[in-house]
């Protein structure tokens, strides 16, 4: 059976299996409407032009997981980050593992959405928020609204600055054959709260895994989020991570995509900024070999005045690797002031890697600054030449040239732990020990 | 008084089309509509061979299976094509033998274009080939170039006189099927240049088009074909206007270039059909297709200056086939009141060490929308290709928009490719920088819309140049010193 026909014929079983008389309910009965109508998308559609999913919707997935998985601590230990005391929310199979998570309810709330979206102490947050900044045009999109029940909910309250960041894993143990997952992620953030987040999803099996989460962030006035994105999966594995930012006055969201692993990710960032003075950064490294392919799909929608958005993305691409970047920055007539600027430099490391970049913009204010800048190139043969000459073996040289060129973004993360993981997952997939510290 | 850019936003608002007069000729005009009829009548006016009426068949056929193409960042009302009248010529029956038996009210619409023939003839040395409504009226300097083997006349004439060449290369880079409109304009073109310079050949003065819709209900399909044999070089110019008029009017041209080995091929366009008025009635849709094919060693350089039209939909393209060719574009395109243009290039890197340079700038002023596509392809075999991009956009006003949508897919690690593009207006320090040092702001904003297209102007050949001044003058009079 073709999968769109079993997501759609499965939904009936899900229905089952929750309460049907609610508001949601209703919400992910016209979503499963708009897929049905949608379906899968395919290379004809503009945004899906250089990437292909035929081969990763051919598997036949499950799609949902029967019975919970236990994991042993033991096992996962590496997949958490060393040495930093974190909240965490740890998910298996798609569902809540509270043996390994460290919930919060002290005068905010980290728990889990499937508490969110049935409890009435959380209505007013749900009603508010929830599929408020999805794209429900988007079929992925609400494929994941139709079948939203498990994930992670975090709402900080006001003037609320998190000490500890909060460590999001998805594990997928897999044991079942295929598996399909669709977590469906809320975060929120009140006025003047600060937050950072670390999300991650981790397959534990060579199984097919095929994971399409949304998540929607709010920023409230003078919120402040930094929100990192460790792709470092297994090649088995498939990403399709919809996330949708609402962003009001003053505030400040930073999302930094990591992107090693994977057999194919496709991020699709989108920032909506509904109020003036806005600050929105995207950072990203990718880093990929074999037939891996990493598809970064960017929106900016600047509405308002005075508002300012950065985009700075590298990629290095090995063996028979692919990389999309595409790009877009819409500034309408009131967006006056608007300051965009898109960067993305990519280098070809072998001959049948490719590139395919696609900077947009998309500007109807004359007032305003919006540059871009997209490169392809090699390693400067010259910097190389300079650093053999001085006893650094090839390979080591190319790694730090790698570094050098990576570490515009590396920089921008503030917790020094996480930054030394990036640095090990980077030297690891290099395949060198570096004698340093970013 | 101190000229400010609130003045000269009015201005540009209010100014009015210049060469939006009707030459009353008596023209031969085909009832309008389109049937494999049509097609037959046109190909048998032209006196053209059999195997020309069988490739214009086969190219109707497949245009009526096509879909008109939607994907542009454009809006219009689509043309409907059985309104549309496609056969047009002025009123005689033979070739001309000397200027002297053109009509005189022809020669007068010349006059008030600014390229007297007469003129162009005798001072500026370049030959002209003047196409009205489609069909070929004047051709200078005709035996000057014949006696170095050069054929530049009618594609009419070159399908009856050398039908070898035509044969072999017509539809050679552009195919019938391409598109919709390059299917259209294979099956109903009326007239165009044709242009052969032989091997080793530098052709010793620019050769030029001058192309003009005059009747009413009419479209212009023309169909361009130059050809450079080994070694050679020229520079070809191409004009265009058109009167006003409230319809729309449909221009859907082909232009093949094909440089052999070691050739090289400059084509300049200097476009201003009809733009519609203020409020953004009538004016020309300018769907054109434009490609180039580079063998080893050539060269290709596309120069456009986009000031008329109220759509333009249009990408010069190159195919870098040959090692170590080259392919150029350089355009200035200029968008007023309700003017809609999407333009650029293609560059398609096939050859080993291929190089191309894209050089784009887009103004827009008024309600226009202006938007640049292009497509940067690096296949596996291009070792060491190199491409430089460079896009900018000029807003005036904050009723415009200006686009970008840049392709880039590179599919090979030698390849080096730089992109940039940046939107900005004319800023208040620069402005300022220059009123300090004592310029005033009428002529600071006209040193920076110059020194903005400058890039693109100094590549057009000199005696094209100037008209290209006074045509952006025409779009963004007052701006221009």
């Amino acid at each position: 059976m073709q999968l769109t026909e079993k997501l759609i014929s499965s939904f009936l079983a899900f229905e089952l299996d929750i309460d049907i008389h609610s508001d949601i309910h209703n919400i992910r009965t016209n979503a499963i409407k708009k897929f049905e109508e949608l379906g899968f998308p395919n290379k004809k559609l503009e945004n899906w032009k250089y990437t292909s999913l035929n081969r990763i919707i051919k598997e036949d997935y499950t799609v949902f997981s029967k019975k919970k998985n236990v994991i042993d601590f033991k096992k996962v230990k590496d997949y958490f980050i060393d040495n930093i005391e974190t909240h965490k929310l740890i998910f298996v199979d798609g569902f809540f593992d509270p043996f390994l998570s460290q919930t919060s309810h002290d005068g905010l709330d980290i728990c889990i959405m499937s508490a969110a979206l049935s409890k009435p102490k959380y209505a007013k947050i749900i009603e508010k928020y929830f599929n408020k900044s999805a794209n429900l045009e988007d079929s992925l999109t609400c494929l994941n609204t139709a079948f939203s029940k498990e994930g992670a909910y975090v709402h900080i309250p006001k003037n609320t600055v998190l000490e500890k960041p909060i460590e999001i894993i998805h594990f997928a143990t897999g044991n079942e054959a295929a598996l399909m997952l669709q977590p469906r992620n809320l975060v929120v953030v009140e006025q003047g709260a600060e937050v950072e987040i670390i999300e991650s999803h981790q397959s534990l099996t060579v199984n097919p895994i095929f994971t399409n989460s949304v998540t929607e962030i709010f920023a409230e006035k003078n919120a402040n989020i930094d929100y990192y994105k460790i792709q470092n999966d297994v090649v088995t594995s498939s990403l399709v991570d919809n996330t949708y930012i609402s962003q009001k006055r003053n505030s400040d969201v930073k999302v930094h995509t990591f992107s090693f692993g994977g057999k194919l990710t496709r991020n699709n960032l989108n920032f909506f900024q509904k109020d003036s003075s806005i600050n929105s950064t995207m950072n990203g490294v990718t880093i990929i070999d074999y037939d891996q392919l990493v598809d970064h799909h960017t929106l900016v929608h600047h509405a308002n005045p005075n508002c300012e958005s950065h985009q700075d993305y590298k990629g290095i691409y090995s063996g028979k690797s692919t990389g999309v970047f595409n790009g877009k920055i819409i500034v309408d007539k009131i967006a006056q002031k608007t300051n965009a600027f898109q960067q993305n430099n990519n280098i070809l490391l072998d001959n049948k890697s490719t590139i395919n970049s696609k900077p947009q913009l998309e500007i109807f204010a004359d007032d305003v600054k919006c540059s871009h800048g997209c490169t392809i190139g090699q390693l400067d043969q010259d910097a190389l030449f300079y650093l053999r000459a001085r006893g650094i073996p090839k390979k080591e040289a190319k790694a730090l040239l790698t570094y050098a060129f990576a570490n515009n973004v590396l920089e921008s993360v503030k917790i020094p732990e996480l930054k030394i993981r990036v640095k090990n997952i980077i030297a690891k997939k290099l395949g060198v020990s570096l004698g340093f510290d970013l | 008084m101190a000229y400010t850019e609130e003045e000269l936003k009015k201005e540009l608002e209010t100014q009015e089309y210049e060469y939006g007069f009707v030459t009353e000729i008596d023209a031969d005009t085909f009832s309008k509509g389109l049937s494999e009829d049509v097609v037959r009548a046109i190909s048998k006016r032209k006196e053209e061979p059999n195997w020309m009426t069988e490739w214009r068949l086969e190219a109707y056929r497949s245009w009526k299976k096509m879909k008109e193409p939607e994907w542009s960042n454009v809006k219009y009302i689509k043309p409907d094509f059985q309104e549309i009248s496609y056969y047009s010529a002025p009123k005689s029956k033979d070739k001309y033998e000397s200027l002297d038996e053109v009509d005189p009210e022809l020669l007068k619409t010349f006059e008030k274009l600014g390229i007297s023939v007469n003129e162009q003839k005798k001072l500026a040395g370049v030959a002209v080939d003047i196409v009205v409504d489609s069909v070929s009226v004047a051709t200078t300097f005709r035996e000057t170039l014949s006696k170095k083997g050069i054929i530049f006349c009618s594609i009419s004439e070159a399908i009856r006189e050398y039908p070898d060449l035509v044969k072999k290369y017509i539809g050679s880079v552009i195919p019938r099927k391409d598109n919709f409109y390059s299917a259209l304009n294979s099956a109903v073109f009326s007239d165009g240049s044709f242009c052969y310079i032989p091997k080793g050949v530098r052709c010793p003065m620019e050769l030029s088009t001058y192309f003009r819709i005059n009747q009413a209900g009419t479209g212009q399909f023309e169909r361009t074909l130059v050809i450079a044999d080994e070694g050679s070089y020229v520079s070809y110019l191409e004009g265009c206007t058109a009167p006003s008029r409230d319809e729309n009017q449909l221009h859907a041209a082909v232009v093949e270039l094909i440089a052999l080995d070691n050739a090289e091929i400059k084509y300049s366009t200097v476009q201003n059909w009809y733009p519609g008025n203020k409020n953004g009635k009538g004016g020309v849709y300018n769907f054109v297709t434009k490609r180039g094919i580079c063998h080893t060693n050539s060269k290709i350089s596309w120069t456009q200056v986009e000031t008329g039209s109220a759509v333009t939909w249009k990408y010069p393209s190159c195919i870098l086939k040959g090692d170590n060719s080259i392919g150029e574009f350089y355009s200035i395109a200029v968008t007023n009141n309700y003017q809609q243009a999407d333009t650029g290039t293609k560059m398609i890197h096939i050859g080993k060490n291929t190089k191309s340079t894209i050089i784009s700038k887009g103004i827009s002023a008024g309600k226009s929308q202006n938007s640049y596509r292009g497509l940067v392809q690096v296949n596996p075999r291009a070792e060491n290709a190199r491409n430089f991009s460079q896009c900018d956009s000029l807003l005036m006003g904050n009723k415009c928009g200006a686009h970008t949508f840049p392709y880039i897919e590179v599919k090979n690690n030698t390849a080096m490719v730089e992109h940039e593009a940046s939107t900005s207006k004319i800023g208040e320090d620069q402005i300022f920088y220059c009123n300090q040092r004592g310029i005033d702001t009428e002529k600071a904003i006209a040193l920076i819309v110059n020194g903005f297209s400058k890039e693109v102007l100094n590549n057009l050949p000199m005696e094209f140049a100037v008209e290209a001044q006074k045509l952006l003058e025409i779009s963004l009079e007052g701006s221009v010193g």
